[in-house]
């Protein structure tokens, strides 16, 4: 049973702030993966206030790095049900695990992080795995 | 593990994705919630049995980190007498 919405949304905000766009229909997402080009990262958001709370701080420093993902979405685990599951099916053989993050070149993924690298990571631990990846498959964007 | 509790109030490991290795040919990775005198509950759990398994128990291992858990049981106890090993999988090296 998804959360009071009143308890999500300093975590829904959070993402927002940090320029990432909620997709909360099947809808949403599949035009956001259906059919992609270029870098897409999808953060799968979560209410564990230990995991999710090292994640979110991670994303948001690397989103400050030189290269990023040229998109950069989220879906809400527990809450948006059917969007994550549909997310969850373009991931292909990667598990469910929340949070999670998920980067896609041109449709492919090509870089994921499950909840077991970051529990008991600090964010700077976890955004230094991110922006490694940034670097490897993004490069910079204007 | 880095030393600190990762949800105060509960037993060290608990919501840590651990790697469970039995005395028997049994192998369980899944997030640790709790340990009474059943023994170690675990949640969302993949399952290897060394005894006639496709997979070794080291690719077991390594196709979980790479790819995640695959659950075959939603909630596992695994007695404590069983248990030869237990620590985050964060920490293991494929």
């Amino acid at each position: 049973m998804p959360y009071d919405p009143r308890l999500v949304a300093p975590m829904r905000e959070e993402m927002v702030r940090m320029g990432a766009r909620e997709l909360k229909t099947v809808g949403e997402v599949d035009e956001v993966l259906g059919d992609q080009r270029g870098t897409t990262l999808v953060f799968v958001n979560s209410v564990c206030g230990c995991a999710a709370g090292n994640a979110r701080p991670a994303l948001a420093v690397a989103l400050k790095h030189a290269a990023r993902p040229q998109q950069v979405v989220t879906v809400f685990a527990g809450q948006d049900v059917e969007a994550t599951a549909r997310a969850r099916q373009y991931f292909g053989e990667y598990q469910p695990s929340s949070p999670s993050v998920a980067l896609f070149r041109d449709g492919e993924i090509v870089h994921f992080i499950h909840r077991h690298q970051i529990e008991g990571q600090s964010p700077q631990t976890v955004a230094a795995n991110l922006t490694g990846a940034f670097d490897k498959f993004c490069g910079a964007t204007v | 593990m880095t030393g600190h509790v990762f949800h105060p109030g509960h037993h060290a490991l608990h919501g840590v994705t651990v790697l469970l290795e039995t005395n028997g040919s049994l192998t369980f990775i899944g997030r640790f919630d709790s340990e009474d005198q059943s023994g170690a509950h675990l949640l969302d759990v993949a399952v290897h049995d060394s005894n006639g398994a496709e997979l070794s128990k080291d690719e077991f291992v390594r196709r979980t980190l790479k790819f995640g858990v695959r659950v075959d049981r939603k909630h596992a106890v695994v007695p404590s007498g069983e248990i030869a090993r237990v620590g985050p999988l964060s920490e293991v090296r494929a």
